[in-house]
């Protein structure tokens, strides 16, 4: 029972309620620390210089007039960098990407970085640092990319046959099963679509930013803003050649990530500087460099087939999908395929994810990685089909929805999963049925996500006066201290105001995998459970000790270890407040790998009104019905699914990179790059669904992810209702909706 | 023995194969048997891989049983945001 991770449908007393956030008061008052608000004695300043090309090799890099201003104390090049990852493979890329090693693969690679006495000195000391460079010709749109002819971003990169030709397509990956052409033999209505996304950032308010600090006797420390503490100092240490025990790194408050800090950027080269100066070294990124040089997510291309029988069943379905990968290899196609057709219970279904390499930024987690692109391009043709055949798009959806015993598009049968319910709320939401006014329109869409957990570890506390302080290794990125807090109170009997919660760092608690994969509450939750009936082990055994009777005399129950017999009892309290007497400190201690995370599922319902003079259009109305398992801070919940479509908002109306015809990137900046603020948004109305996962005791489901997953197709089906235009193009700027309006005019405008 | 499928680029290193079948009563023993009958497989292994049982991914639990007749399946271990 005590670490049996399977659902047991508990009742709960506090797990559901919406206590007070933790972390609330410091936030608002600015006693929150972030990754740029720690300091050091005697600190220095770093600044990194960045590539102003898309794609050149580096000839010769001359630091000496650099190193030789006063207040310069470190002037750092990969040579300063030496390779300890064996000179291929991920980390690698990683240690490639963090200081161009010979050639700079896109606008803002870093090429060099000083460590100076101010940021001023360190600005200056950057202008003094003189680059030979030999541009090269480059490429940034995935569809040129791949054409015969196009500028080869990594001359050894093969796709398949590594006796062939350079490529830009760095892999690629099929999905599905059954016959797919035989499938579309079957059909009675076929569509075909087109789709493209723009790139797009995470956006999270807080650049990257961290304090770093290596002695002479090569121990180090970093305080930093991350999603993971122990991955970061996994990664650093080993770019460095350091042990990994011998570097400290600790985790600040975090001021968004959304995955794009799951990957390290800076870290490794504040640490080098340190190393060199002999000195800490706080660097912070700007926005620009945010944008230029940490880590988007992908622009894509898709092309889709769906054939359906007239009754309203999907017979076939087809994905190409090209994403794009920026300058090293990922697994990013990989991915949108697996998640494209992953809500459809579909006999013939094939997807083949494209990796294809650019001259933009290493591309990085954004949220349910890939998933948002493959939902625009599946859900917008879904939509047509439904409109093709004459069909309710819900009802259409309902009709081919998995279902616990579908084969999934990409492999395994699925257990129990909420899609259909997602489907049924929407279906009866009375945003439904409200009426849509002049120039408004209405979408629906579905989105999936995989979830996953990991490897966990927490700690738990009792003190004297009877709180509990709880110790975790996943990162707080929205709201899992309350959370967590929650179940150990649920576990113990406890008030949730007498467990506070703390995130670790990496000398102080076993590893912990990052938080992504909206593992945070689902594995450290499950990792809480445990270490709170550890605790409540070793409450039961001090209680018995007390009493002189045997342990297994003793039960535990709300708050209370109480003998056989119910003849007398002792209060958590009471036994912490014994405890210096009774065998000393009491804590209890869980170290589990946190799998059967469960996939989660989700429908968004979206109403726009769409200028037809300007081609603005306003979000008017909106609404996420999702599957959490279990809500565990109903509060947070709601905003991760808020957030989500927020986000999705701004990616389908607004966000892009743009780069010029130099392969600049034009817009790095949020006057030009611009993320949806309040006054863009209408207040997104919430359904949580609660269907028990049943591979954790709570039934909890991550909930962080896929919330974005369907906002860009949803909105897309509303755009291209208001404005009686199918819309292709993520982002539906004004520009290209108000092109697409024209174009359709035209087309429809009687001819001679 | 059970009847392992396997996808999108990890047909790759057992040749295309879509399922292949070795013995394994846990997802460790599974894993050694792919390695010692399929060596290229090794390395994506190595790299990080999931297991579906019936439906259930495991990433990283290699201790967990793979019940008799269970559908077990190899696949890309996925990134996160």
């Amino acid at each position: 029972m005590a670490n049996d991770s399977k659902f047991t449908n508990q009742k709960f007393k506090l797990v559901g309620t919406r206590v007070m956030r933790p972390d609330g008061v410091d936030k608002v008052t600015g006693r929150a620390r972030y990754g740029a608000d720690a300091s050091a004695p005697g600190q220095l300043v770093g600044a990194i210089l960045r590539s102003p090309h898309a794609h050149a090799t580096i000839r010769k890099i001359d630091t000496q007039k650099a190193e030789k201003l006063k207040g310069v104390k470190a002037v750092i090049t990969s040579a300063d960098l030496p390779d300890f990852t064996g000179g291929e493979g991920e980390l690698y890329n990683v240690l490639e990407n963090c200081m161009a090693r010979g050639r700079a693969l896109y606008d803002g690679h870093a090429v060099a970085a000083v460590a100076a006495v101010d940021a001023e000195t360190a600005r200056r000391a950057l202008k003094l640092i003189k680059v030979d460079y030999k541009v090269l010709p480059h490429v940034t749109d995935v569809d040129l990319a791949i054409k015969p002819g196009a500028p080869v971003v990594q001359p050894g990169v093969k796709t398949k046959d590594k006796k062939a030709a350079p490529t830009n397509v760095a892999n690629v990956t099929t999905y599905g099963h059954g016959d797919v052409e035989a499938g579309f033999g079957k059909a009675d209505v076929i569509i075909e679509k087109s789709y493209k996304t723009e790139q797009v950032h995470q956006g999270y308010i807080e650049p990257h930013a961290c304090l770093a600090s290596v002695g002479p006797d090569g121990h180090g420390e970093l305080w930093v803003t991350t999603q993971g503490p122990f991955a970061y100092r996994n990664w650093c240490a080993t770019l460095l050649g350091m042990e990994m025990s011998q570097l400290k790194v600790t985790s600040s408050e975090i001021g968004g990530g959304f995955g794009g800090k799951t990957h390290v950027w800076i870290e490794p080269i504040a640490l080098a500087l340190s190393r060199k100066a002999n000195r800490p070294v706080k660097l912070v990124m700007s926005r620009e460099e945010v944008f230029r040089a940490s880590g988007p997510t992908s622009p894509t291309s898709i092309d889709v087939r769906l054939g359906a029988t007239r009754d309203g069943r999907i017979v076939a379905a087809d994905a190409a999908m090209r994403y794009g990968n920026g300058a090293f290899p990922g697994i990013w196609g990989e991915v949108g395929a697996m998640a494209a057709w992953a809500c459809y219970d579909i006999e013939n279904v094939r997807s083949v994810g494209y990796e294809v390499l650019l001259n933009r930024p290493k591309v990085a987690a954004y949220r349910a990685p890939s998933a948002p692109m493959a939902a625009f391009a599946v859900e917008s043709t879904v939509t047509l089909m439904a409109e093709a055949l004459g069909m309710d798009p819900v009802e259409f959806r309902l009709k081919n929805a998995a279902r616990e015993g579908t084969r999934a598009s990409y492999g395994p049968t699925y257990g129990p999963i909420g899609i259909v319910p997602t489907l049924e709320a929407v279906k009866k939401h009375p945003h439904m049925r409200a009426r849509l006014g002049k120039n408004q329109g209405r979408g629906v869409a579905c989105g999936f996500w995989f979830n996953f957990g990991g490897q966990t570890c927490a700690d738990l506390i009792i003190d004297v006066d009877g709180t509990v302080g709880l110790s975790v290794g996943t990162v707080d990125v929205g709201g899992a201290r309350a959370s967590l807090s929650l179940i150990a109170a649920e576990e113990l009997g406890i008030p949730y105001e007498e467990v506070r919660c703390n995130i670790a760092d990496t000398a102080s608690l076993g590893h912990n995998d990052m938080t992504d994969g909206s593992r945070g509450t689902f594995s450290s939750g499950m990792a809480t459970i445990f270490a709170a009936r550890d605790a409540i082990e070793q409450l039961r055994v001090r209680a018995a000790k007390a009493w002189g009777i045997d342990v297994k005399n003793v039960s535990w129950k709300d708050g209370k270890a109480i003998a056989k017999g119910k003849r007398k009892s002792l209060t958590l309290k009471e036994i912490a407040e014994a405890s210096p007497n009774t065998g000393g400190p009491i804590s209890g201690h869980s170290q589990v790998v946190a799998d059967g995370a469960g996939v989660s599922f989700a429908s968004h319902i979206c109403d726009v009104e769409v200028d037809p003079e300007t081609g603005g259009t306003k979000v008017v109305r909106y609404t996420v019905v999702q599957d959490a398992g279990k809500a565990v801070h109903p509060d947070y919940v709601e905003g991760q699914f808020q957030g989500g479509a927020a986000q999705g908002i701004g990616w389908a109306l607004n966000e892009e990179y743009v780069y010029g015809k130099d392969g600049r990137l034009q817009n790095p900046g949020f006057l030009d790059y611009r993320i949806p603020v309040c006054s863009d948004l209408p207040f997104i109305d919430t359904q949580i669904l609660e269907i028990p996962n049943p591979n954790h005791p709570y039934g909890i489901r991550g909930v962080g992810e896929t919330s974005i997953v369907p906002p860009l197709a949803a909105i897309a089906n509303a755009v291209s209702d208001a404005a009686g235009v199918r819309m292709t193009h993520v982002p539906m700027s004004p520009p290209r909706v108000l092109a697409a309006i024209k174009a359709s005019r035209a087309e429809k405008a009687p001819t001679g | 023995m059970p009847e392992v499928r396997l996808f999108g680029g990890l047909r790759d290193a057992v040749d295309g194969a879509e399922s292949v079948r070795v013995e394994g009563a846990t997802i460790r023993e599974l894993l050694q048997s792919l390695g010692r009958e399929y060596p290229r497989i090794r390395e994506r292994i190595g790299q990080g891989i999931a297991v579906s049982i019936d439906g259930v991914i495991y990433r990283d639990n290699w201790d967990q049983p793979i019940p008799e007749g269970a559908e077990v399946g190899l696949l890309l271990r996925i990134a996160g945001g």
